[in-house]
């Protein structure tokens, strides 16, 4: 199976050589993320667990709550609707991330975006909306928490996936039919091997999300159903119990990390490394089967996700006096829901997303880069780690962590960007990771014989092979920063409230009026994040070299 | 390209730029530090500028025992200087936690006594409501079945699946009308009355948001179908109020045997940043101003005495005569405890 195997070994011989000169670039390029990430996760994280888990000065091992039945019962529910949730989510976006990946078709790119504004929305909005549409006896329950799951985090497979599945060279396809392959065969033998770095960073990513779910959990499953991530909050928001919200915490995180090393294994080890090709040729324009096949997946694409989403959009214009704009004109009010007028939320918005999606870039750009070409299992965990870990426990973190100077920053502008960003380089590693390995090392090898420095092949073969796949990332990236809401909320400053703490703001408070305007935020919401996802990836496919 | 990135880079700046706009000196502002639920008219906000020249800054951290913990968490190097928003039922735990300091302003001598709880000042009572049964008064006379009288109807048959409440353990009303049936029954009774409860199938819920306005049937635009719910007196008005119309009457009603008191109390946090502007906002927490603003911006009632009331809440809020009621320190020694157990009643 391994074509390449001559071409590696002498690349290994070439790296040896290389590696005795000190490469700084790899220095810097290991040590700015690891920083960023001591700093602005580890310490915040370490500083609650310790107080969590000290009593008098010493440790006090709460063996009670790791070993106790309600503990086991949380861990078995909270890993198996996690696993359900991923195969599912996997099974359902596997058909959109193919029409979007292979086959040309006028509103392809829209399709693109418009499959990220479910990932983008409050839990609390989508649950609301799942508790609409559903009949009474499903509204509680495994079946509404799976379907919400599967609606929230198909962005993540048809992203994930579908952006790999782009760039293959269908030349490989059309020689295997050519062959006397049948299409099972060429999936089963083709597809499915040359999607495997893709697909098992879409199933980490998704697994990670679901495994941690916490909003849709608490109102779709009802008060005798918990995730960890629930549990945890339960300790340490209400009952006030850090000891336990810590040790439940403890075996979050241990098994997030099992996850992450895992999964990154399987990434690293792909099937089978197909040949590239710019995303013009991948895709081609459809047969009469794959036209059914393609009406078909965005049919029920659009069934899915979009009844949620319109049950919304129908909220914001039912008034009480009939369809109308009532509650778009109040975005322009003040009201003492909240302190400024809801339209300030776009702008807040726009700027912690795009502060956050750059550190997210910077960060998760370096650590891909050293990832993807040696093995830095230990980064890669590390920067996966965020993603698993509680938002309640990093929020008080954050609070106890960074109040003395030179570090108080607690009321900055900077410390929600930073949050969001450690939720959102993750996607840009495992984005970035795979498409970096798939550069051919050939490319690599024959610039470094030709006497390039590790710095020009970075910048005139990594670089220009990866702004693509930067394209989709920086779109997820800043999707996931418009959307984040456990951490923002804990921290973002009241006057300057984002889109989803505004929306939750008016939710909160009672008659038609406020959830009107709650629901007219949720349309801005899904309209920002359609426009910045579409302005992105037209950015990067102008300026990527594929 | 280039242009992609410096349109980024000034998209952040202008966000920074506008952050730190409006960024005074630790002397000139006071930040209050408080739950979710808390609101203020800008008037009355802008108003607070005038008299002491201070900016109010908020900062909102979660539900009400969120805030609290968060602000425990933090005793000693808080986030503002001044808290708001810890209840009559959370109140040992908060003074327990040695995060405030004492100050008795002066408008306390205008409060009622009976909301004065602490007596070290640490907590000053600012507003109070009652947590209530409310109904759905359209579905019950569709129905043709009145509407139900005390705590004791909710178990008979009639009223079989119609009422959602709150997780006393994930909310605040949900504990006071856990609270209310413990001090109706008794210590020896509430539990017995909860199994009667649940055998006539209510439905629990993680909080007041999902409980009110997507189960109960009586809250606008609400698809529930659940017609009892718990929360406020002073939900009626709040329906009439947000209704964008005229009404004559309030769609909802108020089951006044099983009311019971809720008081929310601020205080200066230990190691306030300006413990003199910190003053001055207690203060003005007490004003004439700013409780004649509470009905309407967060829907309590004022505790200062002869502060008038809006005729939303003249017309529509039933007077409570006669709220349930548990001494403060009889609740703190015993909520956890109440807590796993009715969770063990009623869930497990």
């Amino acid at each position: 199976m391994d074509k390449h195997g001559p071409a590696v070994s002498r690349l290994v011989l070439l790296k040896h050589k290389a590696s005795r000169r000190t490469d700084w670039a790899v220095v810097i390029a290991t040590a700015v993320p690891a920083a960023f990430l001591g700093l602005f996760f580890f310490y915040p994280l370490g500083s609650i667990l310790e107080r969590g888990l000290t009593q008098d000065g010493g440790l006090d091992f709460p063996s009670d709550v790791f070993f106790s039945h309600e503990t086991a019962q949380i861990v078995w529910f909270t890993v198996w609707q996690a696993v359900v949730s991923t195969v599912l989510t996997l099974l359902a976006g596997m058909p959109l991330a193919w029409a979007t990946a292979r086959v040309r078709f006028r509103g392809r790119g829209l399709t693109r975006a418009l499959v990220v504004v479910p990932f983008v929305l409050p839990t609390v909005v989508v649950a609301t909306a799942f508790l609409t549409l559903l009949p009474t006896g499903l509204q509680r329950g495994v079946v509404p928490i799976l379907l919400a799951h599967v609606f929230f985090n198909i962005a993540i497979v048809v992203r994930v996936v579908g952006g790999y599945w782009s760039r293959l060279d269908p030349r490989l396809w059309d020689a295997a039919a050519t062959l006397g392959a049948s299409p099972a065969r060429r999936f089963r033998e083709l597809t499915l091997p040359a999607l495997r770095p893709a697909l098992s960073a879409a199933a980490a990513l998704t697994f990670l999300f679901c495994f941690t779910s916490f909003g849709v959990v608490v109102i779709l499953g009802g008060p005798t159903r918990l995730t960890l991530e629930a549990a945890i909050y339960d300790e340490a928001a209400r009952a006030f119990d850090l000891r336990a919200a810590a040790a439940l915490a403890l075996i979050q995180l241990a098994a997030v990390a099992a996850i992450v090393t895992v999964s990154s294994r399987l990434e690293a080890r792909a099937g089978l490394v197909a040949p590239l090709t710019s995303e013009q040729a991948a895709a081609h324009s459809p047969s009469h089967r794959e036209r059914v096949a393609l009406v078909a997946s965005l049919f029920g694409g659009a069934l899915l996700l979009g009844a949620p989403l319109a049950a919304l959009a129908w909220r914001s214009i039912e008034t009480p006096d009939g369809i109308g704009l009532t509650f778009y004109r109040a975005l322009g009010r003040e009201t003492p829901a909240l302190l400024v007028p809801p339209w300030h939320a776009i702008l807040n918005s726009l700027g912690y997303a795009a502060a956050a999606t750059l550190i997210a870039l910077t960060i998760g750009g370096l650590a891909a880069s050293v990832i993807a070409r040696r093995s830095a299992g230990w980064l890669d965990t590390a920067v996966m780690l965020p993603l698993g870990a509680s938002a309640v426990m990093l929020g008080y973190g954050f609070v106890i962590g960074f109040d003395t100077a030179p570090l108080d920053f607690r009321g900055s502008f900077w410390i929600v960007p930073v949050v969001q960003s450690l939720v959102a380089a993750p996607f840009v590693v495992r984005l970035l990771a795979p498409a970096l390995r798939a550069v051919d090392p050939r490319l690599r090898e024959a610039a470094a014989v030709l006497g390039a420095p590790p710095a020009r092949v970075r910048r005139e073969i990594d670089l220009p092979l990866a702004l693509r796949p930067l394209g989709v990332a920086a779109g997820l990236a800043f999707a996931i920063a418009l959307g984040e809401f456990g951490a923002t909320v804990f921290l973002a400053r009241s006057d300057h409230p984002t889109l989803p703490v505004a929306i939750f703001r008016f939710l909160g408070r009672p008659g038609a009026e406020n959830q009107g305007v709650a629901a007219a935020l949720c349309v801005m919401l899904m309209a920002v994040t359609t426009a910045a996802v579409l302005a992105t990836e037209r950015l990067a496919a102008r300026h990527g070299a594929l | 390209m280039k242009i992609a990135a410096t349109l980024i880079a000034a998209v952040c700046m202008l966000a920074g730029a506008a952050y730190g706009a409006g960024s005074p000196s630790h002397s000139k502002r006071v930040v209050l530090v408080t739950h979710d639920s808390f609101a203020i008219s800008k008037p009355v906000r802008a108003a607070f500028a005038r008299q002491t020249g201070l900016e109010l800054r908020l900062l909102q951290t979660g539900d009400a025992g969120a805030a609290l913990n968060r602000a425990l968490l933090t005793a000693g190097k808080p986030e503002g200087d001044v808290f708001f928003g810890v209840d009559n039922n959370l109140l040992t735990r908060a003074l327990a936690g040695n995060m405030l300091v004492p100050y008795r302003p002066a408008a306390l001598s205008a409060v009622d006594r009976r909301y004065d709880l602490d007596a070290t000042h640490r907590l000053i009572p600012v507003d109070h409501g009652e947590v209530c049964l409310n109904y759905d008064k359209a579905w019950f006379t569709e129905h043709a079945l009145a509407p139900p009288r005390s705590l004791d109807d909710l178990g008979r048959s009639a009223y079989r699946g119609l009422l959602v409440v709150e997780n006393p353990a994930t909310s605040t009303p949900g504990l006071a009308f856990m609270l209310a049936t413990i001090a109706h029954y008794g210590e020896n009774g509430w539990r017995a009355y909860w199994r009667k409860l649940r055998a006539n199938k209510l439905l629990v819920t993680d909080g007041w948001e999902e409980a009110y306005e997507q189960r109960f049937s009586g809250a606008a635009g609400s698809k529930g179908n659940r017609p009892i719910v718990v929360s406020y007196a002073s939900s009626p008005p709040a329906e009439v109020f947000f209704s964008g119309k005229k009404l004559a009457q309030a769609p909802t009603g108020v089951v006044l045997s099983s009311c019971f008191r809720q008081i929310e109390f601020a205080g200066v946090l230990r190691g306030a940043s300006n413990p003199d502007g910190a003053r001055k906002l207690i203060d003005f927490l007490l004003s004439p101003r700013f409780q004649a603003d509470v009905p309407l911006s967060m829907f309590v009632f004022p505790v200062r005495r002869g502060v008038p009331l809006p005729a939303v809440f003249t017309q529509f809020a039933p007077a409570v005569p006669h709220p349930l009621e548990l001494p403060a320190r009889t609740i703190g020694a015993n909520r956890d405890r109440w807590i796993r157990e009715w969770t063990s009643t009623v869930l497990r």
